[in-house]
């Protein structure tokens, strides 16, 4: 048995040296060049976030146009997955197995990055900065090739229960929600950072389905529950029937709108400025439709961009600053591997970003990951709306929860 | 929309004696020929096993959705009887699947039998009631099916107070969230036999397409001989003069039902095929698209032919991404080509529909036909 036993040691030593030297580079990396595959919906009903597939290809072609990183060209392999999750599954494994992309970088969407999630973890190929704001993406030690990017909702309630709880300790919350996984995620991270005083302070809640026309009458319920804050967890078009049906029950509490429907030309607009004064938001990147950011070096240099690489682009859309901000975080973790591009290098270099300013992140929100933390961002400012737009106020507040909650 | 509406070749087996089955699309094999056709067979279905790991898989959703469309096959190319709701019967056998592995703690193998076994009952109970139903009525209220499939799968049942809630059918298909499943590892012995024979590991890519053939088989070989029964018979006679076919005998309700409930079947089979396969499940994955994409796949393939389901499964897993691939392919010219992929699909579907009006089996059978007739 001595015998075998040495032969196992020398053996083992071998595999370790082979598979050493096998990890030096992922698959799809050449001295000339790194394969990087995404699945983005650019048909079917979640089409209106294509926007942010080809944002990042605009900007991996501006990096390319100036030599690449340390010479090497992104190759971005972006794919309709039309939002459907069997589909994600066919192409992302296609993606993996055919075209030998190094890694999968910004998959869009809840139910889609869920299909892959496991596939993903078990292939250990990395799945990264995933354009979703579920909770479930940071999880290192059940699942640590796969990372989030965006804060994720929890965290915004968090932020949210932290204001209310510093300004009005004796509130008196009202709660309206979409029963989905978004919802409850948001739900969730109120309860959270309310901690003991939830049932003190939580007095209603209202949930709406995706489907419904309207949700009028919830909101006549959650009004005579006799709240005086009101956390308002819904998409664009109920938002804005929220806020035109408060208004005209006159209801008048602490409204928070979650971050989700909080822009002006889809929600606020629609429901009417004079409705909208004094509601509550939050923000982590820079509005470009913001006035203040005009003359901003930062503002600029993207609007430069978008002027240059991606004319047909929407200045007004969010998610084109969304896509130009996720892109600087992936060439800068590139940047930082250096020449070890294996993917286990990456993944490592991915969860070792320290006070990292990417582009139009608000003042004072910086990206931050360990091995143990896989959400990089977890900041927000709070803004409040003051006659045609949102004015940002206070400090900016961490709504960090834990890993894998 | 019951007799002469349906396409299709006029089974010539009908008036034949059962002995002279062993046939090609209607063209009589010497013994040589039937052996060489044979082996020709297996070694096409083995061929994927020796190709890389993607295009094992691919080759196994093939088969999976060929099963599929075979299941609408049945029922609208033999028995006359419309669907645009199968994909509820795809999600019906998906979730099954996954139940009973995850909650019963089955073996995935296990729970195939069940499974068909569930969605034959839930078939046969939704034909009962919709035979009432003729023709565009029925396959409006399948289409209800189909539509209502997503929702019911995140049904979270009906608040009782307290957050509290009652008949959640989410608690058990995993809602939103989906249902990741267990890896369908390959059996040890087999593993040891291939690990002899090619000095490697049996993935589990190969080991999934090896049990998916293995079960498509089965269920094609279960489809040719109800085809060719006395109840195959009586399920054509409904389709091509239901009132003749009374006189005869036989109990059209019956049999109208069963066929709905073979159907069902066959589809929810595909669907626990795919959840093993995918090892995920959502509620997306089960959208009246899908139901849209068997009846694509039956009526590309034949929709009156047991192997034409072989071609429109190929069909409806190959030609989007060929179509994916023709639109990105014009990104120099256009912008957001990949907003084409569906434009290019349609073009390939309708230039389909044109050069095989009764689908690849009758263009195939035209084609052997006449070369059999030159020789």
């Amino acid at each position: 048995m001595k015998l075998a036993f040495g032969t196992m040691v020398a053996m083992a030593a071998l595999a370790l040296a082979v598979g050493g030297a096998e990890a030096r580079n992922a698959p799809g990396v050449t001295d000339k060049e790194i394969k990087i595959g995404n699945s983005n919906p650019y048909s079917g009903p979640a089409a209106a976030y294509s926007s942010i597939g080809k944002s990042i290809g605009a900007c991996f072609d501006k990096f390319n146009a100036e030599g690449g990183i340390n010479g090497r060209k992104i190759n971005f392999v972006s794919v309709d997955d039309g939002y459907s999750p069997p589909r994600t599954v066919e192409q992302i494994r296609k993606l993996v197995e055919r075209e030998n992309v190094a890694f999968v970088f910004q998959t869009l969407g809840t139910p889609p990055n869920s299909a892959i999630h496991e596939y993903m973890n078990r292939k250990k190929v990395p799945q990264l900065f995933v354009a979703t704001g579920a909770t479930k993406w940071g999880q290192p030690d059940k699942f640590p090739w796969t990372m989030g990017w965006q804060p994720n909702y929890q965290s915004e309630g968090v932020v949210f229960a932290r204001y209310l709880m510093a300004n009005f300790p004796n509130a008196k919350v009202a709660i309206l929600y979409q029963n989905d996984d978004y919802g409850k995620d948001y739900v969730h991270g109120i309860e959270i950072g309310l901690g003991d005083k939830l049932k003190d302070m939580v007095v209603a809640r209202e949930s709406y389905e995706v489907t419904d026309p309207t949700i009028e009458s919830q909101v006549v319920n959650l009004k005579n529950s006799g709240a005086d804050a009101f956390y308002n967890v819904t998409t664009p078009k109920f938002a804005a029937q929220a806020i035109s049906k408060m208004a005209e029950l006159g209801w008048k509490p602490v409204h928070y709108l979650n971050s989700v429907s909080n822009s002006i030309g889809s929600v606020i607009s629609k429901a009417g400025f004079e409705k909208s004064q004094d509601i509550v938001t939050s923000f982590y990147l820079k509005d470009p439709n913001d006035p203040e950011w005009q003359n901003d070096d930062d503002y600029k240099a993207w609007s430069a961009w978008m002027d240059e690489y991606y004319p047909d682009g929407d200045k007004t859309d969010a998610f084109t600053v969304y896509g130009w901000s996720v892109c600087h975080t992936l060439i800068t973790t590139l940047e930082k591997a250096g020449n070890d591009l294996s993917r286990e290098n990456i993944m490592k270099q991915a969860a070792d970003l320290k006070d990292y300013k990417a582009p139009m992140l608000l003042p004072g929100i910086t990206i931050n990951t360990s091995p143990t933390d896989f959400y990089p961002i977890e900041e927000w400012q709070l803004a409040r709306f003051k006659d045609k737009g949102w004015e940002r106020f206070g400090p900016i507040i961490a709504g960090a929860v834990g890993s894998g909650s | 929309m019951t007799t002469t509406s349906m396409p299709g070749p006029m089974p010539a087996f009908l008036n034949e004696n059962p002995k002279d089955r062993v046939r090609l699309l209607g063209v009589r094999l010497p013994l040589l020929e039937r052996v060489l056709l044979w082996i020709m067979v297996v070694a096409l279905c083995a061929a994927p096993l020796f190709a890389d790991g993607y295009t094992v898989y691919e080759f196994g959703k093939v088969l999976m959705y060929a099963l599929a469309v075979l299941g609408l096959n049945l029922l609208t190319g033999f028995n006359g009887q419309f669907s645009l709701g199968h994909s509820a019967f795809f999600a019906v056998g998906a979730y099954s699947t996954a139940i009973m592995m995850e909650m019963l703690g089955m073996p995935y193998w296990t729970t195939i039998v069940p499974a068909a076994a569930i969605c034959f009952l839930s078939g046969f109970l939704f034909g009962l009631p919709a035979l009432r139903l003729e023709g565009l009525f029925l396959a409006l209220a399948t289409f209800a099916l189909a539509i209502a499939t997503p929702q019911l799968l995140k049904f979270e049942g009906f608040d009782i107070g307290d957050g509290e809630h009652i008949l959640s059918i989410a608690a058990i298909t995993g809602g939103v969230q989906g249902k990741g499943l267990d890896t369908p590892y390959p059996p040890e012995w087999l593993n040891s036999i291939w690990l002899a024979a090619t000095g490697d590991d049996l993935s589990v890519d190969r080991w999934k397409y090896m049990f998916t053939l293995i079960v498509v088989a089965i269920m094609f070989w279960g489809a040719w001989n109800l085809v060719h029964s006395r109840t195959g018979r009586a399920l054509i006679a409904i389709r091509d003069n239901p009132l003749s076919a009374k006189t005869m005998g036989i109990n059209t309700a019956i049999f109208k039902s069963a066929a709905f409930g073979v159907s069902a079947m066959y589809t929810g089979v595909a669907g626990s095929l795919f959840a093993i396969m995918d090892e995920y499940l959502a509620p997306e994955s089960f959208t009246f698209a899908e139901a849209i994409k068997f009846l694509v796949g039956g009526v590309v393939g034949g929709i009156a032919s047991l192997f034409g389901a072989l071609f429109g499964g190929w069909f409806v897993l190959e030609i989007p991404n060929l179509a994916d691939l023709m639109a990105s392919s014009l990104a120099d010219f256009i912008n957001n080509p990949q907003g084409l992929t569906g434009l290019i699909y349609g073009l390939f579907l309708i230039f389909t529909v044109y050069v095989m009006p009764m689908g690849a089996a009758g263009l195939v059978q035209i084609l052997v036909r006449k070369v059999a007739d030159k020789g």
